[in-house]
């Protein structure tokens, strides 16, 4: 990167670019062009992106291994030997992966031969329980890049859904389906108080909003912390600090047997995507949100509320990712823990980019990312590989999809011109 | 193209409503200081058990012995809440000059923070110099990680991934002064491990114009991956030749080290302490004084102005998000070789965040960095030494008080925080 001292005579100030661009018409044509031209790639891209990143995670796995080290120092003299045992570290570490994630052989055999079918689907059951959550905090995510925000605050977001929904399920007693309809609406109300502030915050002050989720982050973990202390929260005979057990009338259904953990959560969280798919693209608010996250001042210039707008799409995404902590609450955990955000508002980030700012992208992300959770306890216990790899992997395939160029450079893809490639680039954050 | 979906920042509200909101922050402000002044009276003042607080002025040990401040948590209290309210009404009645509403801020918190402390500790005997130097002292990685951030976004890129830095250095040293049994290798890896993290995010953030929040989440999640994995596999297994590092030891300057209470706050530390100093000065001469923090301010500001006028745009962008990751792995270094030792999982902590809030805090000024660092670092020792001494009230509520004094400041409700205008936006030659 060698830039010239001086720049080309005709670069045009950056307002006037804006001005061309915001012209609706050629703007439209324009974007539907590159759309086609990038949408294109997409799929390959990301294809691709994948396969780097299991690529550099295994190559992590095996040159990592205590059992393949060892062979390494004999390398020269028996190479065969070395290059075996970095193969079998990676290629068993996802096997175990996969077993974990979507199916094992072994239970199918033992299916045939008398023994349980639900173990078949433990795997899928899983997958679809740890993706559940992603889903719901990864639209939370990437409602708001459509309009230009970028919410950091999934986690206190679902703090709020989780503690409300989490009350409403051990302290009340109401009829059974009632009481989990009731706590579910208590988790949307608890998620969506918690974005609107920072969606007020954004739209009367202009206060940034990736700073104040950051910080409303911390607040939500303590504001946690001391509930769960108080005698309202705290599970009785117990000192550590956990919360009392949600009542039976007010957990989610399961969905396929009691054993499997898979439930309502799940069908909660398609419903959202297919929600918010439809307030994107068919509603009038949706369209508000696009055009001001696509340009504020040209949204502002055609009557829009640019205020209003940061507020409605914050308050949407904080009840989506509180209904992502009811979806725990009520679905697995059935309690309150300290811990009990684990790390959703930062993978949710992820799941979105990921995603492409697309409902149907956060959701297949989500099934990933969910899977890829599931096949690493299952490859931790199975082949004592930390199961951090999974992050590690995750992280490289969000890194690889969001340069395009860089994927196209590794795999020596043909490269396209300038503009689109540039445009991709950006496009990944939906802006 | 690029303009339209870069993210944009806050449009500028007309004069009308500009006016308007500065009235409504100046009573807001008001309100806030008085309910602080009304916190002391009714808190700290009428809740005051009896028995006087001891704050102990020297460390065991020290050549010039002060007997401890004795003062009554309850009329102590009061006092505070009267003298708040008075500065409350002052700051609603009065015109007040810049730097006295700064005085009357930075006056209202301190008041706060002794009638609380009297309140705490009554009955019993609380260093007050041990409190500082522990302040001091874990501000210490917040404070570079906020100078990181600093050199990054004055250049006009955001760098979230200051966390991930830390992590990162904090990992390198650790792991390169364990195996190598040189504290100062140690401390070189992790200012390396830092700029390579640096060099990662400019690469992502400059040549392929990547949303910069985008990469600096991802590179945080990369960090924490990559460390975590890292520690349960290969540090765990070899920890007594991979992370058992040892700790750089204290350097009391001498003369300087034996003044009472400032001594051993601010000359009886490790090197980090004094880096941090030297690395503080230079960022703020080097950013407001020096042709190179003139250019690389333009950068930051207007960039097509900049190249303009023949600054090479991209390489001091790529030179500065370097630098800031250098400055960010020393920062991270402290965080085991500099205090505890070995790496742990997350050592980090959410330091990283906490410093991004402070360079904002500070107003994307070095030294205004260093004060807001100064308070988080505070707050944690507070939250430390409350456990010690067990006081019935919610310290969870005490924890909060930065995170919400952040949000008060980002929300420009004590005068308004300005970015550099190019700060986060690609620059890319058309």
């Amino acid at each position: 990167m060698t830039p010239p001292e001086t720049p080309p005579p005709e670069t045009p100030p950056p307002d006037v670019a804006a001005d061309v661009a915001a012209e609706p018409g050629a703007e439209r044509w324009r974007s539907a062009v590159f759309d086609a031209v990038v949408e294109g790639n997409t799929v390959t891209v990301t294809f691709l992106a994948f396969v780097a990143a299991i690529v550099v995670g295994g190559l992590l796995i095996a040159f990592t291994d205590p059992n393949v080290l060892p062979k390494f120092g004999h390398f020269f003299s028996t190479p065969g030997a070395a290059i075996a045992a970095a193969w079998s570290s990676a290629s068993g570490a996802y096997t175990a992966m996969f077993r974990g994630a979507i199916i094992d052989i072994h239970t199918v055999s033992a299916a045939f031969h008398g023994g349980s079918i639900t173990a078949v689907f433990e795997p899928i059951s899983e997958t679809l329980v740890n993706a559940t959550p992603l889903i719901l905090t990864g639209l939370a995510v990437m409602l708001p890049f459509r309009c230009g925000l970028f919410n950091i605050g999934g986690t206190g977001q679902f703090i709020g859904g989780a503690v409300v929904a989490g009350w409403i399920g051990f302290a009340l007693q109401l009829p059974p389906v009632v009481h989990v309809i009731a706590a579910i609406a208590g988790g949307l109300v608890g998620g969506a108080v918690c974005g609107w502030l920072v969606g007020f915050l954004r739209a009367r002050t202009g206060a940034n909003e990736v700073i104040v989720t950051i910080m409303f982050n911390y607040v939500a973990q303590f504001l946690l912390l001391y509930l769960l202390g108080t005698h309202a929260f705290r599970r009785p005979k117990r000192i550590d600090p956990i919360s009392r057990v949600v009542h039976g009338t007010a957990r989610m259904p399961h969905l396929l047997g009691s054993t499997l953990r898979v439930n309502f959560g799940f069908i909660l969280a398609i419903g959202a995507a297919f929600a918010v798919s439809w307030l994107i693209k068919r509603s009038t608010v949706g369209f508000e949100f696009r055009t001001i996250g696509a340009n504020p001042d040209a949204a502002r210039a055609a009557g829009m509320n640019v205020e209003r707008g940061y507020i409605v799409v914050m308050l949407v995404a904080g009840a989506l990712a509180g209904l992502a902590g009811a979806a725990v609450v009520l679905g697995t955990d059935y309690s309150l823990t300290p811990g009990i955000y684990g790390s959703y508002g930062f993978d949710a980030i992820t799941v979105a980019l990921l995603g492409r700012g697309t409902s149907l992208g956060v959701v297949l992300a989500s099934l990933l990312f969910g899977a890829l959770h599931a096949g690493g306890v299952q490859m931790q216990a199975a082949t004592q590989t930390p199961i951090d790899i999974v992050i590690v992997i995750q992280a490289l395939i969000v890194l690889f999809i969001a340069a395009p160029p860089l994927v196209r450079t590794i795999f020596r893809l043909r490269g396209q011109r300038s503009g689109p490639e540039k445009r991709a680039a950006l496009k990944v954050v939906g802006a | 193209m690029t303009t339209t979906l870069a993210p944009s920042l806050p449009p500028a509200a007309s004069p009308r409503t500009r006016r308007r909101r500065r009235v409504d922050k100046k009573t807001l402000g008001g309100l806030v200081i008085g309910v602080l002044g009304l916190v002391d009276i009714v808190g700290f003042g009428l809740e005051a058990r009896s028995g006087d607080a001891r704050l102990g002025l020297t460390l065991a040990g020290a050549s010039v012995h002060l007997s401890p401040l004795k003062l009554p948590p309850g009329p102590t209290a009061i006092v505070a809440g009267v003298i708040t309210l008075v500065l409350a009404a002052l700051w609603l009645r009065a015109e007040l000059g810049k730097l006295a509403r700064r005085a009357v801020i930075v006056g209202s918190g301190m008041l706060f923070m002794l009638s609380f402390l009297c309140w705490a500790s009554s009955g019993k005997t609380m260093s007050l110099v041990g409190l500082l130097q522990s302040s001091v002292d874990r501000s210490i990685p917040i404070v570079l990680g906020a100078l990181a951030g600093c050199l990054c976004e004055r250049a006009g890129v955001v760098n979230i991934a200051i966390e991930g830095q830390l992590l990162f250095g904090a990992f390198a040293g650790a792991m390169v002064a364990s195996a190598s049994h040189s504290l100062y290798l140690g401390l070189v890896a992790a200012a390396l491990a830092g700029a390579l993290l640096g060099l990662i995010l400019a690469l992502f953030a400059i040549r392929y114009a990547v949303n910069q929040i985008v990469v600096g989440v991802v590179l945080n999640v990369l960090a924490t991956g990559l460390t975590g994995y890292l520690y349960d596999r290969v540090l765990v297994k070899y920890q007594n030749t991979l992370n058992s590092p040892a700790v750089f030891s204290r350097i009391s300057i001498p003369l300087l080290s034996k003044i009472p209470i400032v001594g051993p706050v601010l000359f009886d530390s490790s090197i980090f302490l004094y880096l941090t100093y030297v690395i503080l000065v230079a960022v703020q001469i080097g950013l407001f004084r020096t042709r190179w923090g003139l250019r690389v301010r333009a950068v930051g500001e207007h960039p097509v102005a900049a190249e303009t006028v023949g600054i090479r745009v991209l390489g001091i962008r790529y030179a500065n998000v370097m630098l800031g990751g250098l400055v960010a792995g020393i920062g991270g270094a402290y965080l085991t070789i500099g205090s505890v030792g070995p790496f742990g999982k997350n050592v980090s902590s959410g330091k990283g965040f906490i410093a991004l809030a402070a360079v904002i805090f500070g107003r994307w000024t070095p030294i205004g960095a260093m004060f807001g660092a100064l308070l988080f670092g505070f707050a944690d020792a507070v939250q430390n030494i409350l456990s010690v001494l067990g006081t019935s009230i919610p310290s969870d509520f005490l924890l909060m008080i930065p995170y919400v004094a952040t949000i008060v400041v980002v929300a420009g409700m004590v005068g308004r925080v300005r970015p550099p205008k190019a700060d986060g936006q690609p620059y890319v030659k058309s």
